[in-house]
């Protein structure tokens, strides 16, 4: 596979998985706004998704539906992150925010990519992803700081999904070859920024980041999604499996 | 139609009003829009907090079936679509809602009285969605039905009502296109998908009729809420309207609406028809319909589980108030 097809694989993958996962809220959250607001997060997600698959389709021959609806869990280049399941809202949100801390830096290099289309999609999701980091930080603050329960079930959040939060800064050999080629940052070097957001909105939050090094990884190569994967593909392709060669 | 069976207080007879009753209703005759401050009498005040009540809760009860397909739209396109519409549900209940508070009735105590049962939803969001057709005859019959009312509505008594009905108007005529579209693709696509689409049909049509309320002669408050121009058609008037629109939709797209009576009444000008089953209606009214269970379990469960987010956020307000208070 092309090095483009592969990254834009894994980025539509990222927007696709958790764009699925917030948008399982539709109609159940805590509060109206709020409902308004993850629908319009995983509204982004999902258009963002649909502009990484279209250019991984242009060189796979193949469309982002087919990208989306036919391909194994294998061939999903997600992070393990973004396919953990909601639970609750203090863990989506959690979730969203050490995602957005990885995304819009990742996105904001992009916008300068020497691919003129990786440039474009990241340039028009980086705004995006700006009022994506404003909001799921701001909520991870008023959560860690809010009342003694509601302080609890942030730090239970953090616990859960730290270990999924190191695998986004892990380069391989395909990062090397699109650091080369000026298409890509590498990973580890946006690892900083990442670091100094969490720590200070952990900070304002009153919650402490766990203190283990240990990462989870195998989502952004395949090689070993969690369990969880299979379960949001069966759902989310049920009707292109069930009934091949339809059109919608 | 989101508000079925809405009970209006209050006389409608002239002879039995107040001075100031009199005076109010010579302004709603005159064509004037009430606004929050103006006085109105309390039977019009709780007549419209139950209506618009209830169809704020029913745009967010509603958000249910068709929320039950967005993990499982068949292209990324449909599920943006869908998505976006549902969000907009979500809209459309807190313009509602607003609306009602400046009444003077909180979205809370709202929520409340609809969890516990005592204010309703329309019977239509009780059917399940089993099918992605269903999605489709949902946005084509629900939607329709939905803008035969909302569409007078926006000419109402009550200035914020009617302002909220010319938003969200606009936003559910889109809707419908979008139904509409869905149902094209499937009613011209494989044999599995036409079989979808007549089946969907075949479940809506009678819950679609439903929408608009019993039949006029059963429909004890229509007279005082359509004096007080909070109600702008009859019940029957606007079912009779939605039949003769959808029958030519139904043909056009090859689908049997499922009514062996249906026929075009030369000397009507309109299509005869069959009642639905109204036995049915109030069964769904006292709870049993098919998902009434599902659908305020989930209402509930929305409400609990994010207390002590809602209390969360509140509590950070407040400390970053008093921080802010104790800095100046």
């Amino acid at each position: 596979m092309d090095d483009i097809a592969e990254f834009a694989l894994r980025m539509g993958d990222n927007a696709l998985v958790l764009g699925h996962r917030v948008s399982e809220w539709c109609g159940h959250a805590p509060a109206l706004e709020e409902d308004i607001a993850l629908a319009n997060t995983a509204l982004d997600l999902i258009g963002q998704a649909r502009m990484w698959l279209e250019l991984a389709g242009e060189h796979l021959g193949r469309t982002a539906d087919q990208l989306a609806f036919t391909r194994d869990a294998w061939d999903f280049r997600n992070l393990l992150l973004v396919e953990q399941p909601n639970r609750d809202f203090g863990v989506t949100m959690t979730r969203q925010f050490l995602f957005d801390a990885f995304h819009l830096p990742l996105l904001t290099a992009l916008s300068g990519s020497s691919s003129p289309r990786v440039a474009e999609i990241a340039l028009k999701s980086a705004k995006e992803a700006t009022y994506h980091l404003d909001r799921s930080r701001a909520t991870v603050v008023a959560l860690g700081d809010g009342t003694p329960e509601s302080h609890a079930r942030m730090r239970d959040a953090l616990d859960i999904l730290w270990p999924y939060s190191g695998e986004a800064f892990l380069a391989d050999d395909l990062d090397t070859r699109l650091v080369e080629a000026g298409i890509a940052p590498d990973p580890s070097s946006l690892r900083a920024e990442w670091e100094r957001t969490v720590t200070s909105a952990l900070a304002e939050a009153t919650l402490d980041a766990p203190g283990s090094g240990f990462f989870h990884q195998g989502g952004r190569d395949g090689s070993r999604h969690t369990e969880h994967l299979g379960h949001i593909l069966t759902e989310m392709q049920f009707l292109q499996r069930a009934y091949p060669g339809a059109a919608w | 139609m989101y508000a079925q069976m809405i009970e209006s207080s209050g006389t409608s007879n002239r002879d039995e009003m107040t001075p100031e009753e009199a005076a109010f209703q010579d302004r709603i005759d005159a064509g004037e829009k009430i606004e929050p401050r103006d006085w109105m009498p309390d039977g019009y005040r709780e007549t419209l907090i139950r209506q618009i009540g209830q169809h704020a809760h029913s745009e967010i009860v509603g958000q249910l079936p068709e929320g039950n397909w967005i993990t499982r739209a068949p292209t990324l396109e449909r599920k943006l679509i869908l998505l976006a519409k549902v969000q907009d549900e979500a809209g459309h209940g807190l313009y509602l809602y607003c609306a009602a508070e400046t009444l003077g009735v909180s979205r809370d105590d709202l929520t409340e009285r609809l969890l516990d049962g005592r204010m309703k939803y329309s019977s239509i969001f009780n059917y399940p969605t089993l099918t992605w057709a269903d999605i489709g005859a949902v946005g084509w019959l629900v939607d329709q039905a939905a803008i035969m009312n909302q569409v007078p509505l926006q000419r109402c008594s009550y200035g914020p009502y009617s302002r909220a009905m010319i938003r969200i108007c606009k936003e559910e005529s889109f809707h419908q296109r979008q139904g509409f579209d869905i149902m094209i693709k499937m009613a011209r696509g494989t044999g599995e998908q036409k079989r979808m689409a007549q089946d969907a049909l075949n479940r809506f049509w009678y819950p679609a009729l439903m929408m608009f309320g019993p039949p006029d002669g059963d429909s004890v408050h229509s007279a005082r809420s359509m004096a007080w121009r909070i109600k702008m058609n009859t019940n029957d008037e606007l079912r009779q309207k939605f039949v003769d629109d959808v029958v030519p939709q139904a043909e056009f797209l090859g689908l049997t609406i499922p009514d062996g009576t249906l026929a075009w009444n030369e000397e009507r000008g309109h299509h005869d028809f069959a009642d639905p089953d109204w036995s049915e209606f109030h069964d769904v009214l006292r709870g049993n319909g098919p998902c009434n269970r599902e659908r305020l379990e989930a209402r509930r469960k929305a409400w609990d589980e994010g207390r002590w987010v809602r209390e969360g956020m509140l509590a950070h307000a407040r400390k970053k108030e008093t921080a802010k208070i104790a800095a100046e």
